[in-house]
């Protein structure tokens, strides 16, 4: 359900060309748990926003969902992030103005959901996540475990296609990082497909299969 | 989403309540004076325009300076009212006489005219009736005078059938004028008789013949065609001297000060449109600030599924929101000033007109809109991936 055909992404830095993607392929399938592991300034961030629909590739094809995502407009790469991805942050990316039960609403509310319904799905996201005791919280007032399973709350609230974790427990303690990478696990087991980018082979190895990204190049190894 | 958009500027807004009120208060202060400044003129315009308009619009006044040792006698003046256009004429002299009743001597204005004197100043009778045309006819010593003289001469209001003596001459008061709610002029403080004219010109050394009367038109769109008319005929009468005489159009008079209180109030809320559009600048610096300060939260949205459109109107509508309640809190204002002058000011009446708070309303909302554009879209146009990565 993405595939990558020979996607590269080029940046242009003083005189200097960086080739934050290159000819890179790759293909992960629905249902799938796959983690995207490489050193920091490999070309990690760029595949995610490509993945993410944040981004274009500058050259080659990106396939979602049998979708080929190029020459978009802005206002149509919103709508398929607001529908067919859940981001997941390594700094939780929560307004901070919001409650919690606010912040997982928002998704709805760009999508143009009745009132009733979101508040019956917010309350079910809430209760994946073992949160329903501090919807009324602001992120301030939540530790930072809570604060990510928010997120988890935001990001699954939409029934995306795909979840999109970019280091999800590199801001949190290994215990609390454990919890998430167990809701990872259910969320998995449900049928949900997981991409984890991470540079942490610790948590790399929780997921199925490992996709190694060096200097723009990928080379799948299976899980 | 509309309703959404609403949600969220509010939301907005009263996280930052100091900020906001801040911000409001140029429009508040714009909108206050504009209503304000307005208003007052309106009712400046108002009390002079209803003064003259109580002296009747279809009032002509017409003097003559130059005779051509030919003067104009009383009896010619009915000449005058022949044509159509014309309704009335009466002679109007003064003169000022020692009125004693009692034990109190003052200084009396007296006016020596004819029955026609009262319909065309609408002058209003309190008790007792007018000066008649046979009153004139015989020279009566009869006088109508207004409510002061009558307390002051007479003691109460009520004095017809009373005698009151003007220069040693002792005349019946037949009729006491209503007190006349004016404004400017202080004709209630000040006494005041009309007599036959025939009776003055036998008082008064100065006064002999008609040198200044009123006439009437028929009714108001007839002005011109009177004035012509009469013009015509005082110069036929004088000699084709048009510098012999003046006629005064009151209706003329009437546009005159109307035009020059509408520049007035055009000038004063000018002003205070200044004002407003500074107003408008400080909202924009402030949405600015705002834009930059919440450029993670837009990344955040904008991630999470916004498009440019819900970020432009979030924006906007925050900016419009902000001018609309400063607009609100400014005809609050407005109304607690006025109140507060009209008080002060008891004689006249400051009615905020409808018409300038929906140009207050309307003007504060294209403002909104006008300087919450360039900050909504600068919101809007950030890249999702910049504005996520924003820390600051």
């Amino acid at each position: 359900m993405i595939k990558f055909n020979d996607v590269s992404k080029i940046y242009q830095i003083g005189d200097e060309e960086v080739r934050a993607l290159d000819h890179a392929n790759m293909r992960i399938s629905q249902g799938e748990f796959v983690s995207i592991v490489g050193p920091s300034g490999s070309g990690k961030s760029t595949m995610m926003n490509i993945i993410g629909c944040l981004d274009m590739a500058d050259t080659g094809e990106y396939i979602l969902d049998g979708q080929s995502i190029a020459r978009y407009s802005e206002r149509e790469l919103a709508r398929i992030r607001n529908r067919k991805i859940g981001f997941i942050f390594q700094d939780f990316n929560l307004i901070g103005k919001m409650t919690a039960e606010e912040n997982v609403e928002l998704p709805l509310i760009y999508q143009g959901v009745h009132a009733s319904e979101r508040k019956k799905r917010v309350q079910e996201a809430m209760e994946k996540v073992e949160l329903t005791g501090r919807m009324k919280h602001r992120p301030t007032e939540l530790s930072g475990g809570q604060q990510q399973r928010v997120a988890i709350a935001r990001a699954l609230v939409t029934n995306p296609s795909l979840f999109l974790a970019d280091e999800p427990t590199g801001n949190l303690d290994s215990k609390t990082g454990k919890e998430i990478i167990r809701i990872f696990n259910e969320l998995h087991s449900q049928g949900n497909t997981i991409v984890l980018i991470t540079h942490d082979e610790k948590v790399a190895d929780q997921a199925n299969r490992k996709i190694r990204i060096f200097d723009g190049c990928v080379e799948e190894v299976e899980g | 989403m509309i309703f959404q958009s609403l949600k969220m500027a509010w939301k907005a807004i009263r996280s930052n309540k100091m900020r906001s009120f801040l911000t409001m208060l140029g429009i508040i202060i714009g909108v206050a004076s504009l209503i304000v400044l307005v208003s007052i003129a309106g009712g400046a315009t108002n009390s002079v325009t209803d003064q003259i308009a109580n002296m009747g619009t279809n009032l002509l006044t017409v003097t003559i300076r130059d005779n051509k040792e030919n003067p104009l006698r009383l009896s010619e003046l009915s000449d005058f009212t022949e044509d159509e256009a014309i309704s009335m004429a009466a002679p109007n002299a003064q003169s000022s006489f020692t009125a004693k009743s009692g034990y109190t001597s003052e200084s009396i204005t007296t006016y020596g005219t004819t029955a026609a004197y009262y319909d065309i100043q609408g002058l209003e009778l309190g008790s007792g009736r007018f000066l008649k045309t046979t009153d004139v006819d015989n020279n009566s010593y009869v006088a109508v005078i207004n409510e002061y003289a009558a307390t002051e001469l007479v003691g109460r209001t009520n004095a017809v059938g009373e005698s009151i003596s003007l220069d040693g001459k002792s005349f019946l008061v037949i009729g006491v004028l209503k007190e006349e709610d004016s404004t400017i002029g202080s004709t209630s403080e000040r006494l005041e008789a009309y007599i036959p004219f025939t009776t003055l010109t036998r008082m008064a050394d100065n006064v002999l013949y008609v040198t200044n009367f009123y006439v009437a038109s028929a009714d108001e769109n007839s002005m011109d065609e009177a004035e012509s008319v009469l013009t015509e005929k005082m110069l036929q009468r004088l000699g084709d001297d048009e510098d012999a005489f003046t006629i005064v159009n009151q209706s003329s008079v009437l546009e005159a000060m109307t035009s020059v209180t509408n520049t007035l109030a055009l000038m004063l809320g000018g002003i205070a449109a200044i004002s407003l559009v500074v107003g408008g600048i400080g909202i924009m610096n402030i949405m600015l600030v705002s834009v930059t300060e919440r450029t993670k939260e837009i990344g955040i949205r904008k991630a999470i599924g916004a498009g440019r459109g819900s970020i432009m109107l979030q924006f906007l509508i925050e900016a419009l929101m902000i001018s609309l309640m400063g607009c609100v809190i400014g005809i609050g204002s407005a109304w607690g000033i006025l109140k507060i002058a009209g008080i002060f000011m008891s004689s006249m009446s400051f009615d905020i007109s409808l018409q300038v708070v929906w140009i207050a309303v309307g003007f504060s909302a294209c403002i909104g809109v006008a300087f919450g554009i360039y900050p909504a879209n600068k919101a809007a146009r950030k890249h999702p991936i910049e504005a996520l990565r924003y820390s600051g």
